[in-house]
C-alpha cells in the first residue's frame, strides 16, 4: 500500500495514508501519514462509531491540505475504548494470527499464486 | 502506551510458526512528495483499500460489479453502490480486537459522500479502487502501482486517500 502511495505522489498525485501499523508505514516512508493507534483492521475508528469516524476522516482531509513535506506523520490521537490489550497480544502464539480457514484460504492463494508463475502468466 | 512494533513483532512471530525466512519490509529514506494544487472542495478526490473489498450481489441476476484487472491486482468497485452491499474479504487484520462489520471503520466510504455532499471535498470518482496485500514487491511496483496510478489518471483524480487495513 506505501508503495502504491509512492508512486502515485511521484507521478502528481498527492496521498494521504490513514493507517494502524505506524512502523510499516514509515519504513516505506509515504508523503502523509494519518496514524490511528487502534488494532489492526480499524484505521478509520471504532466500529459503527461514525462520530469518532467523522473525527479521524476530516483529520486524514486536514493533513493532506496541510502537509508541506514528504514523511510528515500525524498521530490522530484517540485510544482503543476497550484499552490496549490487544497491543500485548497480537501477533503472538497465544493468539493465531490467521487461524483454520483464513490460513487454508492464505496457503491455496500462495499455491495458486505459484502455479501462475509457473505457467509463465506472471 | 506506544504503538506496536509490528516490524519485530511479526518476524519473531512467525519464527516460532515455523517460517525461518523473515519477511522483508520495504525501507526508504526519503518520500516524494506532490502538493494539493487546488483546495479540497474543488478536487476529485479517489479512494483505495486493502480490505478486499466485495459487494453482495444477486449472481441469478446481475454481474459481479467488482471489475478485477488480473490475479490479485488492482480492481474497481462502483461509487454508487449501497452501503449495506459491502462486505471485506481480508482475514488479516486483528480478529481477536475488532471486526470488519462495518465498512467505515476500515474504508470510509460514508464518511467520504459525507464529506461531499458538505462540501469538504469537491466530487468523487465513480469507482472505489482495491489493492491486494501482495508479498511480492516486484508485484506492486511493476503491476499494482502503475495501475492503480493508470485508474486515477482515466478517472481525473485530484488526490487519494489511501487505507490500508
Amino acid at each position: 500500500m506505501s508503495l502504491i502511495a509512492r508512486h502515485l505522489e511521484a507521478n502528481g498525485i498527492p496521498t494521504v495514508v490513514i493507517g494502524t501499523a505506524r512502523d510499516i508505514v514509515e519504513s516505506a516512508a509515504v508523503a502523509r501519514f494519518l496514524f490511528v493507534d487502534f488494532p489492526l483492521g480499524s484505521p478509520c475508528g471504532e466500529p459503527y462509531d461514525d462520530a469518532q469516524q467523522k473525527q479521524i476522516f476530516q483529520q486524514a482531509l486536514d493533513l493532506l491540505e496541510n502537509a508541506t513535506q514528504p514523511q510528515t506523520t500525524v498521530d490522530a490521537g484517540y485510544a482503543w475504548s476497550q484499552g490496549d490489550d490487544w497491543k500485548a497480544t497480537v501477533f503472538t502464539p497465544e493468539q493465531p494470527y490467521l487461524s483454520g480457514d483464513a490460513e487454508q484460504a492464505w496457503l491455496d492463494r500462495k499455491e495458486a499464486y505459484r502455479q501462475l508463475q509457473r505457467d509463465g502468466d506472471l | 502506551m506506544t504503538h506496536v512494533r509490528y516490524i519485530d513483532r511479526t518476524r519473531e512471530y512467525y519464527l516460532s510458526q515455523g517460517y525461518e525466512k523473515p519477511y522483508a519490509w520495504s525501507e526508504n529514506d526519503q518520500a516524494p512528495f506532490t502538493p494539493l494544487t487546488k483546495p479540497l472542495s474543488e478536487s476529485n478526490v479517489g479512494l483505495l483499500t486493502t480490505s478486499e473489498l466485495a459487494v453482495r450481489y444477486d449472481a441469478d441476476r446481475e454481474a459481479n460489479p467488482i471489475e478485477e484487472t488480473g490475479f490479485r491486482s488492482v480492481y474497481s468497485i462502483p461509487a454508487d453502490t449501497p452501503l449495506e452491499r459491502f462486505y471485506a474479504r481480508t482475514a488479516s487484520f486483528d480478529t481477536y480486537a475488532t471486526t470488519l462489520d462495518d465498512v467505515n471503520g476500515f474504508f470510509p466510504v460514508a464518511r467520504a459522500r459525507e464529506a461531499v455532499a458538505d462540501g469538504r471535498i469537491g466530487t468523487m470518482p465513480s469507482r472505489y479502487y482495491g489493492a491486494y496485500n501482495n508479498y511480492s514487491r516486484r508485484k506492486v511496483l511493476e503491476e499494482e502501482a502503475p495501475d492503480a496510478l493508470n485508474m486515477m489518471r482515466e478517472d481525473n483524480v485530484d488526490a487519494a486517500i489511501l487505507v490500508p487495513v
